[in-house]
């Protein structure tokens, strides 16, 4: 490197240089301003409850309690329920798009698929409450009960109000959904032409050779948009908030009522007038901040490495 | 273009096959190409629905005066959402005011110190910035700018927007400036531009119709938001345009009148539902619009 | 070797061309290279090079690929420092005045200077009158009022020999011409200025022959009034349009001479080796 620009030699060169760098400059500290900020609020907390902030099973705000595990536990089991539900869709979209479509039918495909990611969560939301949770109370959840017999199980146990982790998780595999299929997408049409022809030419039919060929180059990529998917659907807010039923119990069965992170800190910030339950929502914030940082910054890894190798 | 194959596992898959009968394998073939079609319908099923559901009920509630006037109190019948139309106006120019310079300055810095580890680690933070959970810049606002001034204000909710934009502008800027050819820059400089000079009215004006896109593309995608208002611009029944006061917003209204538990309110909460979407979708639209003609332009 | 379509070479070279070139009177120095080193990085890629261009005449810069004459060409006015790690060492004065001398601004050098790459490149979002009026948008308060720069404007495309087919249409984009006349348009761009020199990057390597042969009469138009220094991979058109021609490899001035004794008699028998082709 040791660039030693003449070309600095103007003040205006040296201005414009100065004012673009501090431009790049302000992303990781804003980054780094953010999560100083959300730490030092959320610290009393912190400093209260130790550990048990992690663990404690009792969110009560009369009590002055907070124990968020209830939360953390809605928020994995919804984002990998949710990560269950989309990804064979998303995948199967990205393949049919990027192998399978007939031309006139992959732009108005992938324009759809595009279109899901540009809803507003809290349209999400409005329509999962009128028409999802209806759904699923009266056919749904009676049908995997009931007709299925799986109602004695602890995972689909209990009273159908609507308002649960299934409905949370549902509605989040819709919106992660174009997320996933599009780094897919992506992912597979960089995979190279010489790839997929040497296994036509060893006599693969069309499926063998994205099995065989296609799907194991791209394989890293696939997973790191699988992640980024998770990545949002951990800190998804609206849609869950208004779906899940913002109860802190923890409870097997996906038919109750749950709570995330994010859930928590929406209905409850607003209104929050204790010290310790702004702290403690804060620290809510903190532990999700943490959470989707590392989903984050794997992910990128993943998806960066097959683009890097691709080349 | 030098590509590694990885020759030994997928002859030894090929070589087990062939043991396999030709019509089992078109058999398999043919399912899977018939399940990939399945998953493409399945996938695009949601988006029907939620348009189709909410064209129905938004249309029905949906007349001049949802536009013109204020809301109502509960019991009263009617009403409009004028304030928080406006509102969501509003909080988008504070965030464009934020995120479109610092976004486009970044981009500027990421594509001509390309490759300096300064870019490297900005380039893969602002990646990460983008994916932090809007409820988190909600929180970090409201502890930035609501509690030390002790009421919440537009000016925090439209800043959360506009640190959220910050990223989106960012990468989109590096990659329309990146499709500029570096010759033209050459050019510039060789004809006694001074490198801002060079930058700016030759390189980021023939990327500008790119920028200009990702910028849509980025307001529609914040236009929505609603986690980092509800406890920054708040929300307010009344109409407010101060700065400095709570304020109305599309999102925030939809969210409020969905929960509540009252047939009017459900009414107008669909027909604002139908106003934002149509409002993120002829950004959207717009934006892809602006990217096609760009690129025949080029052409002719 | 020597053109049908053009005159033999040197028409105004001096008689004595087997004398010495320190020995040359007739023509000042326009621009004289003294010891050039230019790095990329730890890579010397044009090494210790003295050279003298003189004015009104062209020189041509030859050689095989790689050998560093793009470099070279490219430190004459500063360009090759804005390619990051690029640095040079030596001097290269202009008119007497060391470019590279403490103090010296690289705009000013590249104002006086023009350039001509090896592909067209006109600026998208300008049009064609905006396009070869471009090196007066950086002046300021300086620039010519607009009248007199639509004179320069067609002044400079007459020379450029595009005035006649683009006079009707110096509203509309310059994206819209044909590549040849793209490229000419870059010239007149670089001519509006009024450089004392030219230096051209294969200026025709892009064109089709029958726009490279506009371009090889414009700079047989050139001659006489300003300093022209072409590269080019065409040995050909070297011999065509230049009075004199430097060769190089590896980095290193072999030899440079009037054209026509540099390819009919070099001195040096790496020279004789390129332009007899058996190597390069
Ligand atoms: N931007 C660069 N960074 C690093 N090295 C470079 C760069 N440009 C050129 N080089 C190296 O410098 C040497 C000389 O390059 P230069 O472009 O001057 O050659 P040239 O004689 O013009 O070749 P050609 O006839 O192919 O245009 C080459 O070995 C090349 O690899
Ligand atoms: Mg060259």
């Amino acid at each position: 490197m040791g660039s030693t620009s003449i070309e600095g030699a103007s003040s205006a060169d040296r201005w414009y240089r100065i004012i673009t760098t501090a431009c790049a400059l302000s992303i990781p500290l804003l980054l780094g301003f953010i999560a100083l900020q959300v730490f030092v609020g959320a610290w009393p907390a912190f400093e209260k409850f130790g550990l048990s902030f992690l663990t404690g099973s009792t969110w009560d705000v009369g009590a002055g309690e907070f124990g968020a595990a209830p939360m953390i536990y809605g928020t994995v089991v919804s984002s990998v329920l949710a990560l269950v539900l989309a990804t064979p869709l998303a995948l199967g979209v990205a393949i049919f798009l990027s192998e399978f479509a007939p031309p006139w039918l992959r732009q108005p495909v992938a324009f759809l698929v595009d279109l899901l990611a540009a809803i507003p969560s809290v349209v999400y939301g409005l329509w999962g409450i009128f028409v999802l949770l209806p759904v699923l109370r009266e056919d749904v959840m009676p049908f995997l009960a009931t007709t299925l017999g799986l109602g004695n199980t602890p995972l689909f146990s209990g009273p159908a109000y609507g308002n649960s982790m299934l409905a949370a998780s549902v509605i989040l595999a819709i919106m992660i959904l174009p997320y996933i299929s599009a780094v897919a997408r992506e992912v597979l049409m960089a995979v190279p032409r010489a790839q997929r022809e040497a296994a036509l030419a060893l006599g693969a039919t069309r499926w063998e050779m994205i099995r065989d060929a296609v799907v194991p180059y791209a394989r890293s990529g696939i997973i790191g948009g699988i992640i980024l998917g998770l990545g949002r659907a951990l800190g998804e807010t609206m849609a869950v908030t208004m779906l899940i039923g913002n109860r802190a119990e923890l409870s097997a069965s996906l038919f109750a009522p749950g709570y995330t992170l994010a859930s928590v800190i929406a209905n409850e910030f607003a209104e929050a007038s204790t010290e310790f339950h702004t702290a403690a929502l804060m620290a809510c914030g903190a532990v999700l901040l943490v959470v989707t940082l590392m989903v984050n910054m794997i992910a990128r890894w993943l998806v960066g490495r097959v683009a890097r190798e691709g080349r | 273009m030098a590509t590694t194959s990885r020759p030994t596992g997928q002859q030894r898959a090929f070589a087990e096959r062939t043991g396999r009968s030709l019509g089992r394998r078109r058999v398999t073939n043919a399912v899977m190409l018939g399940i990939m079609y399945v998953a493409a319908f399945a996938a695009t099923l949601p988006l029907v629905f939620i348009l189709v559901h909410l064209a129905r009920e938004g249309a029905s509630s949906l007349d001049l005066a949802f536009f013109t006037r204020m809301p109502k109190p509960v019991g009263e019948t009617g009403g409009g959402m004028a304030n928080a139309i406006t509102g969501t106006l509003i909080l988008i120019a504070i965030a464009a005011a934020i995120g479109l310079p610092i976004g486009i300055g970044a981009g500027l810095h990421l594509a001509e110190q390309r490759g300096t580890r300064l870019a490297n680690a900005v380039r893969f933070l602002s990646d990460v910035l983008n994916g932090l959970p809007s409820i988190v810049m909600g929180i970090f606002a409201w502890q930035v700018l609501v509690r030390p001034i002790g009421h919440f204000s537009a000016l925090a909710g439209g800043i959360a927007l506009g640190v959220m934009m910050i990223p989106l502008v960012t990468r989109t800027t590096e990659e329309m400036i990146r499709l500029v050819p570096t010759s033209l820059r050459e050019a510039a400089l060789a004809l006694g531009y001074a490198r801002w000079r060079t930058s700016l009215s030759i390189v980021l004006r023939t990327a500008l119709p790119g920028i200009v896109t990702g910028a849509l593309v980025a307001v529609a995608r914040i236009a929505g938001e609603t986690a980092p208002l509800i406890f920054t611009a708040f929300g307010n029944q009344f109409w407010s345009t101060a700065l400095d006061q709570p304020m109305a917003a599309l999102p925030l209204q939809i969210y409020s009148y969905a929960t509540s538990p009252f047939d009017d309110w459900h009414r107008l909460a669909w027909a604002g539902a139908l106003v934002l979407i149509a409002l993120v979708l002829i950004i959207s639209l717009v934006a892809r619009f602006a990217t096609r003609s760009r690129f025949t332009a080029g052409h002719d | 070797m020597t053109s049908l379509i053009m005159p033999p070479a040197p028409p105004v070279a001096p008689p004595p061309a087997d004398a010495p070139e320190s020995a040359s009177v007739a023509p000042a120095v326009r621009v004289a290279v003294r010891q050039l080193d230019a790095y990329y990085g730890a890579n010397r890629t044009v090494r210790g090079v003295s050279l003298d261009f003189l004015d009104a005449q062209v020189t041509a810069i030859i050689g095989p690929s790689g050998c560093g004459k793009s470099t070279l060409l490219r430190c004459l006015n500063r360009m090759h420092e804005t390619i990051i790690g690029a640095r040079t060492e030596g001097e290269v004065m202009l008119d007497g005045d060391d470019i590279y001398a403490r103090g010296v601004n690289p705009i000013e050098v590249r104002r006086r200077i023009g350039m001509v790459f090896q592909r067209p490149t006109p600026f998208p979002t300008m049009s064609i009158r905006d396009n070869v009026a471009a090196g007066f948008q950086s002046l300021g308060r300086r620039a010519p009022d607009r009248r007199t720069i639509d004179e320069i404007v067609e002044k400079s495309l007459v020379q450029a020999a595009l005035w006649n087919e683009v006079k009707d249409r110096l509203r509309e984009s310059a994206t819209g011409l044909s590549g040849g006349q793209q490229q000419r348009l870059c010239i007149a761009r670089a001519l509006a200025t009024s450089p004392r020199v030219l230096l051209l990057d294969e200026p025709t390597a892009s064109l089709d022959p029958i726009s490279t042969q506009k371009v090889e009469e414009l700079l047989y138009e050139l001659r006489g009034s300003v300093t022209v220094v072409i590269v080019t991979h065409n040995m050909q058109q070297a011999a065509r349009v230049s009075d004199r021609t430097a060769f190089m490899l590896m980095g290193d001035l072999v030899e440079v001479s009037p054209t026509r004794k540099l390819f009919t008699a070099p001195e040096d028998s790496r020279t004789e080796a390129y332009i007899t082709g058996r190597f390069g």
